[in-house]
């Protein structure tokens, strides 16, 4: 039985005998010796990843101005932050955007700047009160210029994440990065073997208080991570650091095509080993962390798991889906969290850095709850208009042109013999026929791929599949492509109307 | 040298590939090929020396030859070694080290674009690429 304490180690640190392994090192360690002579012989065990973790921000408190102002709304380079606490604070979040660079910019982007000594411009707008009379401010600050910077982010180094793929016919870009048609490739994120928390998944040393490696200097656990969802394996961290004193080597602005900014964040977290249970759980390989593969392109909370997976598996370039090997790439950077695990090391080892003990241990065996939507989910079935004025793919232009006119329905779909969906056709189409002195059927002048929803789809997914189409109306169908009601932008609008 | 060649619908369907390398006994080595209803682009190899010929040949049929030779820029310092860009890349330009680190291998690259739109970190970039 090894028995130690965070003092003993402590004092090792300072006395310089210490012995420091990163959890790649103390795999083999732990191999070699087993878990008992690899805690008499590790004391501290580093880990480390670096990827995206959009729940990041910093707190900022810009001092007072003069004549003082109390903010209400805040811009940092044209990036709103959030400032409704006291009258010159502020957090900037990392997703947020630009107002007028959209997804180019965004608030990873203004921490980036601040970090790597560049000015931000600042503007402020105010009601105005007695004791904060300004209304409008402008300003340029750089970081030295703020009291505080205090990075802090609800929800960082999930223990693990799911990997993704997208199993529909087309490229989707998420914040999983773009993702091929048909299992075209996998994505994942993640440092497996060197993970700050899959090599402590029973949180023996990890809680709120812990000092960690965090963006190139020392920081803190603050506690659980929101969303910290222990009992799947899906635990997280929520953090704070000295902004003032990061590095641009450790934190990264980013930006996912499709989805906005984020931030890549560099984080390591020492595990003191006190006894052999802790030592046992430090040797957790790759192959000893499994994920699921959940198909991105379905666009619902529920995404289907493709299949379980190990980071050994995801890491060696390529999986196996529906039998094809299907070609693997990281989010996160594993050379960076190696970096990174060998600083904490290289910190603890010079005597730089000590460890900690939690003053209280993060929660196990909870689960993080889907939101409680008090609306129900509204269905194409609900609200789609189910009598539809069809046409027949060989009537004449001036058939569909009439039928517009007297049902004043915008959208004809055309249909074969057997009354299955064949194309649509619009004012639009007859317009232009006639423009150009077509008068021929209307299976000459349709267009032929028609956007369809099905009555069961959820309101929500079709209306951004009319949106990313450019579509005004769809007709609704069943399995034999026979009609069964119609769905236009308008019946959506009113939907959220009503509900706003 | 790769070298992609544009074909525009009207001439489609027109054997202008096989005439042009008849005509002119310029082999082609077609590594990519892509034809839909609006347009023909085909990516292929040709030897330095006869671009010139087969390009002319081509260009009197109807159809648009230019040189990929400014392959994907790899902005180093932009870069964090993340691999997103490995899976999306249809020619393998992109592989990790043994100690994960990027390699580059621009030679490949058939400037598809794809890898630019993954990168995270606004690390890869195509320049013009419309040189003939
Ligand atoms: S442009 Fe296309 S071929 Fe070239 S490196 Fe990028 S993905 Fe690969
Ligand atoms: S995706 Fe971009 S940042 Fe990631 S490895 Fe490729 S070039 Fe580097």
């Amino acid at each position: 039985m090894v028995k130690k304490t965070i003092h003993e180690i402590n004092g090792r640190i300072r006395d310089g005998s210490v012995n420091v392994v990163t959890a790649e090192e103390m795999v083999h360690i732990v191999g070699e010796l087993g878990a008992e002579g690899a805690a008499k012989e590790v004391d501290v065990v580093t880990t480390g990843t670096f990827g995206a973790m959009c729940s990041s921000g910093v707190w900022l408190n810009f001092g007072h101005s003069e004549p003082p102002i109390k903010m209400q709304k805040v811009f940092l380079n044209d990036v709103e932050a959030y400032t409704g606490v006291a009258a010159v604070d502020a957090f900037i979040g990392a997703t947020q955007l630009s107002e007028s660079l959209g997804m180019e910019y965004g608030g990873a982007h203004v921490i980036e700047d601040l970090i790597r000594g560049k000015s931000i411009h600042l503007h402020a707008t105010s009601h105005g009160t007695d004791c904060y009379p300004r209304k409008v401010l402008d300003t340029t600050l750089s970081l030295e210029d703020m009291n505080q910077a205090i990075m802090m982010n609800p929800r960082n180094a999930y223990q693990k994440y799911n990997a993704a793929t997208n199993g529909t016919k087309n490229t989707i870009h998420t914040y999983m990065g773009s993702l091929l048609p048909s299992f075209g490739n996998v994505t994942y994120s993640g440092a497996g073997v060197l993970s700050p928390l899959s090599n402590d998944p029973d949180y023996m040393t990890i809680g709120a208080g812990t000092r960690i490696f965090l963006g190139g200097t020392q920081g803190y656990i603050v506690g659980q991570g929101t969303q910290h969802s222990s009992g799947g394996g899906f635990g997280t961290l929520m953090v704070q650091g000295d902004l003032k004193h990061m590095s641009p080597d450790y934190i990264r602005a980013a930006n996912f095509t499709g989805y906005g900014t984020s931030l890549y964040v560099g984080m390591g977290v020492p595990i003191p080993i006190l006894n052999e249970q802790i030592a046992q759980a430090t040797a957790v390989t790759d192959a000893g962390v499994t994920t699921k593969i959940l198909d991105y392109g379905i666009p619902s909370r529920d995404r289907a798991a493709v299949r379980d997976v190990t980071y050994e598996e995801l890491r060696s370039g390529s999986v196996d889906i529906n039998g094809r090997d299907v070609p693997t790439s990281s989010l996160s950077s594993f050379k960076k969290s190696r970096l990174i695990a060998s600083e904490l090391k290289e910190w603890i080892t010079r005597g730089d850095f000590f460890v900690s003990m939690p003053v209280e241990r993060l929660p196990k065996d909870i689960s993080a709850k889907p939101m409680k939507q008090t609306e129900g989910i509204a269905l194409v079935s609900d609200i789609m208009a189910v009598s539809v004025v069809t046409i027949a793919k060989d009537a004449s232009v001036y058939d569909a042109a009439k039928t517009i006119m007297e049902t004043a329905f915008n959208h004809l779909p055309v249909v074969n013999a057997d009354n299955a969906l064949v194309g649509v056709v619009t004012a639009w189409d007859i317009s232009k026929a006639v423009s150009q002195n077509k008068f021929d059927l209307v299976e000459d002048i349709m267009t032929r791929k028609v956007i369809t929803a099905i009555a069961d789809e959820r309101v929500a997914v079709v209306a951004r599949r009319m949106d990313q189409d450019s579509v005004s109306a769809m007709p609704v169908i069943n399995k034999e492509r026979h009609i069964i009601g119609m769905i236009t932008s308008d019946d959506i609008s009113k939907l959220y109307a009503r509900r706003s | 040298m790769k070298i992609k060649i544009n074909i525009s619908s009207d001439i489609l369907t027109k054997p202008i590939m096989a005439e042009s390398i008849l005509e002119t006994g310029v082999l082609l080595n077609i590594s990519q090929a892509h034809y839909d209803r609006s347009q023909g682009e085909v990516v292929a190899d040709v030897d330095e020396e006869k671009f010139d010929l087969i390009c002319k040949s081509l260009t009197n049929k109807g159809a648009r030859v230019s040189k990929l030779n400014t392959p994907i820029k790899w902005d180093e310092n932009e870069c964090v070694e993340c691999s997103a860009c490995i899976s999306v890349c249809p020619t393998k330009v992109f592989s990790l080290d043994d100690d994960f680190s990027l390699i580059v291998d621009e030679s490949k690259c058939i400037q598809c674009g794809t890898c630019i739109d993954m990168c995270p970190h606004n690390a890869l970039s195509l320049g013009n690429n419309n040189n003939r």
